[in-house]
């Protein structure tokens, strides 16, 4: 009791113990959840308490940070598929718990970094999944004459690049009419975009099916062979995630993420020091569109099916929620949100409807549908951001932003002791 | 009080010993007006190299106004401003800090949540090179640019006085740390021309008398020529070679320091109060 006091006592996550003892704790917990994975096989609690390894791989501070990052990722690409490989609903909801994770970076790049409120997000989203879906499944051919047909699956990996690249295009048109807007005004216009694009991809027929989709989208292949299956989207999504990590840290710690940070301060004086608004903004949404870009072409191969439902605002909304339930501005907390609310919306409380709709089964008593749990995912979602207002604003896992150290030579501390230029 | 008592003579007019160029920065007949109010109304102002020139005036003559418009943040509704013979009026803001001019502000604008070494880091913005692929692929130029960026900025802090403080965060300073760090910063962008907008204020006789000595410090030792609003009589009149006085939008007076003091219509609006004895 008082080590789980400790635990969350601070309100920040840290193991107790020495090396040795987090590194046993770690490996304990991984055996208990692995047990958990293959005993219960459909069940997204033992999915839950699986993740929650991470959880404990980052609160291992006495773990030096190499060796943290190393076990997250046998963790993940390793011990989980080797698991659950052959489970299908496992490796799916891993992949879909992935996907959200990148488009909760993306966006977190344009929200928690330069500090502008996009609630159109989706749109970017759908920009990627449409583009894969519309050459794979050969209805570019119908009104583009140089093509014959549908590309094939080896064409998916350009068309991952060209995903980022169109979706980085469509940030950069959504940026440009917004550069003078903040806050509220910008919010409402990113979100009327977010619905232009749906209502472009539920009206356009000749070229998105409209409201009735594409179906038989393609799935990737490699000399021949088709990656159809559910782990093969694990491990590429997870790869792309890796990806976009990677660049998350490499730009906050840059010149491009203080330029960031600086608008989002004060844009007035961040220009008085010479950083150019425009590009730093068209480059904060590009970035963003481009994470969400590349996974709608994931996403698209992966469902094999895309219609305009896939993208609607409350789509939006749920990233935005992502991040700020996990912490905005840090990446292990909106990693964090991203996977809470991911399995909140699909299993969680589906799962807690067909437990309570089976022991009432069992006992002879037909529970009403509506006190049945899944019913108010929407609600509980709203008293979760309700409740994180009050008593968490800064998030599960509050953004330690990664500054730069002035490190390197001792330097005489002398706070005012010197002020400036050599006494006369 | 104590050291307060007499105002550190400045060595008088060394740092415009070479003033044989014409002015670093014109206004020619530059005027503002917001809706009714004219807020600047045609003000000349000629500014010599390695000077210290002071702008005064009581409140609402339009000093800020006229910073504002000299760093782009307001455009001038008539008249030009010219930086080293080149028109900036109506540039945008990081378009006047690219042609060397930096400033600070009235009422601290730090940027909060960054470290005081990262405030200094985004000063140097301009003179950085890396773009966004070399800093996702973290070429080795990169690591080199971001050491010697984090030296100067931790030089630049020890210059103002905040020496080993890189690591704080702004928001976490005192106030009168805060105005330093505002000051390298703005030095971080390598300016010709230094605004400060009353880096005195609110602060004490000490601090007031180590800012001072700063500000000349800059002057004297970084060939800077610095444009200053202050309201604080003690560090006009030490450190300015210039003054000039605003009073409703228009200038009503300019000279050294001595003169302006004796001037009546100085006296007059502003200073009859400030000044006496």
């Amino acid at each position: 009791m008082a080590a789980l006091a400790r635990f969350w006592s601070p309100f920040r996550l840290r193991l107790p113990g020495g090396r040795a003892a987090q590194l046993l704790l770690i490996g304990g917990y991984l055996a208990f959840t692995v047990g958990l994975l293959l005993l219960f096989p459909r069940s997204i609690i033992a999915f839950l308490l699986y993740l929650a390894n991470l959880l404990l791989v980052f609160g291992a501070r006495a773990v030096p940070g190499a060796w943290q990052a190393a076990i997250a990722v046998v963790e993940t690409l390793v011990v989980f598929p080797a698991v659950a490989a052959g489970n299908p609903f496992f490796m799916g909801v891993g992949t879909t718990v992935a996907i959200y994770v990148a488009l909760a970076l993306g966006l977190n790049i344009v929200i928690g970094y330069a500090g502008l409120l996009d609630l159109g997000y989706v749109a970017f989203y759908a920009s990627g999944a449409y583009l894969w879906a519309i050459f794979s499944t050969g209805k570019a051919a119908e009104f583009l004459p140089f093509l014959h047909g549908p590309l094939g699956g080896e064409w998916f990996w350009p068309f991952l690049v060209l995903g980022l690249l169109f979706a980085a295009l469509m940030g950069v048109l959504l940026g440009i009419p917004v550069l003078r807007l903040h806050g509220d005004y910008l919010a409402i216009v990113t979100l009327g975009f977010g619905e232009i694009i749906r209502i472009l991809a539920a009206g356009l027929n000749s070229i998105t099916n409209g409201a009735v989709g594409l179906p038989g989208v393609g799935a990737p292949a490699i000399g021949g062979r088709t990656l159809g299956a559910a782990v093969d989207f694990y491990f590429i999504t997870l790869v792309i995630v890796g990806l976009i990590v990677w660049v998350t840290i490499r730009l906050e710690g840059s010149r491009i993420g203080r330029a960031w940070a600086a608008i989002r301060e004060d844009e007035t004086a961040a220009r008085a020091m010479g950083v150019p608004l425009t590009r730093a903004k068209l480059l904060a949404f590009a970035c963003g569109a481009s994470f969400a870009g590349m996974m709608g072409v994931i996403f698209a191969a992966k469902q094999s099916y895309v219609d305009p439902t896939s993208f609607t605002f409350m789509e939006s909304i749920g990233v935005v929620s992502m991040i700020v339930l996990g912490g905005m501005g840090g990446i292990p907390g909106v990693a964090l949100g991203a996977a809470i609310v991911t399995l909140l919306n699909i299993q969680v409380l589906g799962g807690i409807s067909d437990f309570i709709n089976s022991v009432g089964a069992r006992w002879g008593i037909q529970i009403p549908p509506a006190l049945n749990p899944s019913q108010y995912h929407q609600l509980v979602f709203g008293v979760i951001l309700v409740l994180m207002a009050i008593w968490r604003p800064e998030g599960l896992i509050p953004a330690r932003r990664r500054h730069v150290r002035a490190d390197e030579e001792a330097e005489p501390a002398t706070p005012a002791a010197a002020p400036g230029g050599e006494p006369a | 009080m104590s050291a307060a008592g007499g105002t550190a003579p400045r060595p008088a007019q060394e740092g415009a010993a070479g003033r044989a160029a014409g002015p670093v920065l014109e206004a020619r007949g530059v005027s503002k007006r917001f809706g009714g109010l004219v807020a600047v109304e045609r003000v000349d102002l000629a500014i010599a190299p390695g000077t210290v020139h002071s702008l005064i005036g009581p409140n609402g003559a339009g000093k800020t106004t006229l910073f504002n418009m000299i760093t782009g943040i307001y455009r001038p509704d008539e008249g030009d401003i010219l930086f080293r013979g080149r028109s900036v009026a109506g540039l945008p803001p990081e378009k006047v800090a690219e042609r060397g001019i930096s400033r600070t502000f009235q009422n601290v604008r730090l940027f909060k949540e960054l470290t005081a070494l990262e405030n200094v880091l985004v000063g140097m913005h301009l003179h950085l090179r890396a773009n966004f692929f070399d800093v996702v692929l973290h070429t080795p130029r990169v690591e080199a640019e971001e050491r010697r960026a984090r030296r100067e900025a931790r030089e630049l802090l020890a210059a103002v006085g905040l020496g080993g403080l890189g690591d704080e965060l702004a928001k976490n300073l005192p106030y009168g740390h805060q105005r330093r760090l505002e000051i390298a910063r703005a030095l971080a962008v390598r300016p010709a021309l230094l605004l400060l907008d009353e880096p005195a204020a609110g602060m004490n006789p000490r601090e007031t008398e180590a800012v001072m000595e700063l500000i000349d410090g800059l002057r004297r030792e970084r060939g800077l020529t610095i444009l200053l609003i202050e309201h604080d009589m003690k560090v006009v009149m030490g450190i300015s070679d210039v003054v000039t006085v605003l009073d409703h939008g228009a200038k009503i007076a300019e000279g050294p320091p001595d003169a302006i003091r004796r001037d009546p219509r100085v006296i007059e609006a502003y200073l009859g109060k400030a000044v006496e004895r």
